[in-house]
């Protein structure tokens, strides 16, 4: 087990040009799981590969276990990866897949036999060892490729975007699986994903990422109630945040704290909300429509409401956000900055 | 009619009707069908298809069909040059070709002359191709470069080589006289010594072959995805390792059929043969194809040279048969 560190880690592709990872500078916790969530672009899986060690960076040092190993190959990092298509040796049988990183650093043969089967029944594969890749499912394929990983023991395990490839339901228990398989092995854990639920089930702490650049780097709650900018605001929740424009300042709200005013009790902000259209998604309501009135007239916003009541699109209702949920970003850096008191007729 | 109730009506029409007389007594009735490639308007006339099909028949039947049965059944006949007898002999070319030492040395040479310029060759296109796959300054002009060969007509090419290879005026002699390894005065004769003569024969050969075998070898090599490299590099393997475990062995179909072509043009090339050497000296680089056409061409018995050619053919069959067979295997395992 140990520690990934980067320093002002930077990759610029082609010279001139915006690079696709800029500055980076992180710390993993000790067999912490760490998500790296961003939009496509945004440079996460580049800043993977320079931690695998598949990519040179252009500028700034990566550190495994408090060593610089911007000069090793993938090999003397000890990290194992899962790719996103999983990368499995096709010609090979699922046995001798798990076996090939033990045959490539050359542990004794007398010990693979014992290795496969530890993590080939640590993943639940065991029955599948003499078939080949093409004869798997989706989720054996995954399985597979995670046994191949954990086989040698690495001191990191590196994953990038490993769920995209399964159906949502398969995806659904194969996350849970792999949070389980975590706890269990308690390896640093580095995942990459554009999906923020994905994010968000599973992540120790998020690393959020736009364009290269680190926009947010704190746990999953802090993420989502705490917003270090717009991007940040805008990328996690479904319905994003909602974000209106008030004098120099943007104040943003989640859609789930937009509610009848008459079911707040607490201070709140008042609007008249035109419903415009209505999406029953079964277990919760999505209204959007304008807000009427004041400085906001004409505005966009969504609610997000659990059932109970029934909204006519095209009605116009008293709507409330409580004050403690209203953020607010400076309108010129799109950062978060300190609440105050805002006209808002 | 619960079962018929979601066909079409035309489909309902279809099967009342006797099936072959409606279409050739009323040719109305199948219009409905054809209206749907009216698109390409001259498809209604069957004629048509044939006639655009019919340069590719005619050229295969007369060009290469045509020859090849009548190599076939010259095989079987008494044919020469200059005669207009024509007996059936059956087997008797065969055994006589069989026991020729001359025809037994000319396989050998073949064999040889296949197999070591397919290693020679397969080897160097390897090397190529890894060269080549990834970018670098310049990459456009050294393919093009290495693909010339190929492009370039084989006997104007291997004209040239027999300039270089000249016993007087060779440039590799020459060449090597000036960096001191050969003397002068008994310079080696690239084609008139026995070993440097299929030497040098191979050499030419390969030169030609080189650029096809990396050609086809590049193709294999880039339709691996690069993250099954990238992933043998994290679990630690190196570069000889990703290559023979990994990359070679996926690449096994493309190199299936990189060496049923480059066997199959080795061992029925005649032109570099037949220019460089014509099988000299005494018989040492004659092969096959060169000895059927010195026999059945140039000694005018077109029986032994139509037999030694149809030898030619269960060779090249059972080749082609367990190399189809190995990319076959290798695709679908």
């Amino acid at each position: 087990m140990a520690v990934v560190e980067t320093r002002k880690l930077t990759k610029v592709f082609k010279e001139g040009e915006l690079g696709a990872v800029n500055d980076v500078d992180l710390v993993t916790h000790e067999g912490e799981f760490l998500v790296f969530l961003g939009p496509s672009g945004s440079g996460k899986t580049t800043l993977l590969r320079m931690i695998a060690g598949l990519e040179t960076p252009t500028a700034g040092e990566i550190l495994i276990g408090g060593k610089v190993v911007n000069d090793l190959t993938p090999r003397e990092r000890r990290i194992a990866m899962v790719f996103q298509s999983y990368a499995l040796y096709p010609h090979l049988t699922v046995y001798k897949n798990i076996a090939f990183p033990l045959k490539a650093q050359n542990v004794p043969r007398a010990l693979h036999k014992e290795k496969v089967e530890w993590a080939a029944s640590l993943l639940g594969i065991g029955a599948l060892l003499q078939r080949k890749p093409r004869e798997l499912s989706g989720g054996e394929r995954q399985r597979v490729a995670l046994a191949r990983a954990i086989v040698r023991e690495p001191s990191v395990f590196l994953l990038d975007e490993p769920l995209s490839n399964l159906d949502a339901k398969l995806r659904l228990s194969a996350r849970e699986e792999l949070e389980r398989f975590h706890r269990r092995i308690g390896t640093t854990t580095i995942y990459v994903t554009h999906d923020q639920v994905e994010a968000m089930a599973m992540g120790d702490r998020i690393v959020v990422l736009n364009k290269g650049v680190v926009r947010q780097f704190a746990t999953p709650k802090e993420v989502y109630d705490d917003p270090a900018d717009t991007f940040v605001a805008t990328f996690l929740g479904s319905p994003p945040m909602n974000l209106v424009e008030n004098g120099d300042l943007i104040v943003g709200f989640r859609p789930e704290h937009f509610r009848l005013a008459e079911t707040i009790p607490e201070n709140k902000i008042n609007f008249k909300f035109r419903v415009e259209n209505v999406e029953y998604l079964g277990a919760e309501y999505i209204l959007s429509g304008v807000l009427l009135g004041g400085r906001l007239e004409g505005k966009k916003v969504v609610a997000r409401l659990l059932l109970g009541q029934t909204f006519e699109s095209g009605t116009i209702y008293d709507f409330a956000v409580p004050e403690r949920h209203l953020k607010f970003f400076d309108r010129s850096t799109e950062k978060k900055t300190e609440a105050r008191a805002l006209a808002w007729a | 009619m619960g079962v018929n109730q979601y066909t079409s009506p035309d489909a309902a029409e279809a099967e009342k009707a006797p099936p072959v007389s409606a279409g050739l007594d009323k040719p109305g009735s199948l219009k409905p069908k054809w209206t749907k490639v009216q698109s390409i308007g001259a498809a209604q006339s069957p004629l048509l298809g044939t006639a655009m099909f019919a340069p590719a028949a005619l050229y295969i039947l007369l060009l290469i069909g045509l020859p090849f049965a009548l190599a076939i059944f010259y095989a079987f006949s008494d044919a020469r040059i200059g005669s207009n007898q024509l007996h059936f002999v059956g087997l008797e070319n065969f055994r006589s070709i069989v026991q020729s030492p001359s025809f037994r040395l000319a396989l050998r040479n073949s064999i040889i002359f296949t197999v070591v310029a397919q290693i020679i060759v397969l080897v160097s296109g390897n090397i190529l191709s890894i060269a080549l796959e990834k970018p670098f300054r310049g990459r456009g002009l050294v393919r093009f470069l290495i693909l010339l060969p190929w492009v370039a007509p084989v006997s104007l090419g291997t004209i040239g080589w027999k300039w270089i290879l000249d016993s007087i005026y060779s440039v590799i002699t020459w060449l090597l006289v000036w960096l001191g390894f050969v003397n002068k005065y008994s310079p080696p004769m690239w084609l008139g010594q026995e070993g440097l003569a299929m030497a040098s024969v191979i050499m030419v050969h390969c030169w030609r072959l080189i650029p096809f075998s990396t050609v086809i070898l590049l193709a294999g090599r880039t339709a691996i995805p690069k993250e099954i490299p990238e992933a043998a590099a994290i679990d630690g393997a190196g570069f000889w390792r990703t290559l023979f475990q990994i990359n070679l062995p996926m690449m096994i179909p493309i190199l299936g059929v990189a060496v049923l072509f480059g066997t199959i043009f080795t061992f029925t090339d005649l032109a570099v043969v037949n220019i460089l050497t014509n099988g000299g000296p005494y018989d040492s680089t004659q092969t096959l194809p060169n000895y059927a056409f010195n026999q059945g061409i140039q000694g005018s018995d077109l029986a032994a040279g139509a037999a030694i050619s149809a030898f030619l053919v269960p060779v090249l069959v059972v080749i082609a048969y367990f190399m189809l067979r190995l990319a076959h295997r290798a695709e679908v395992a």
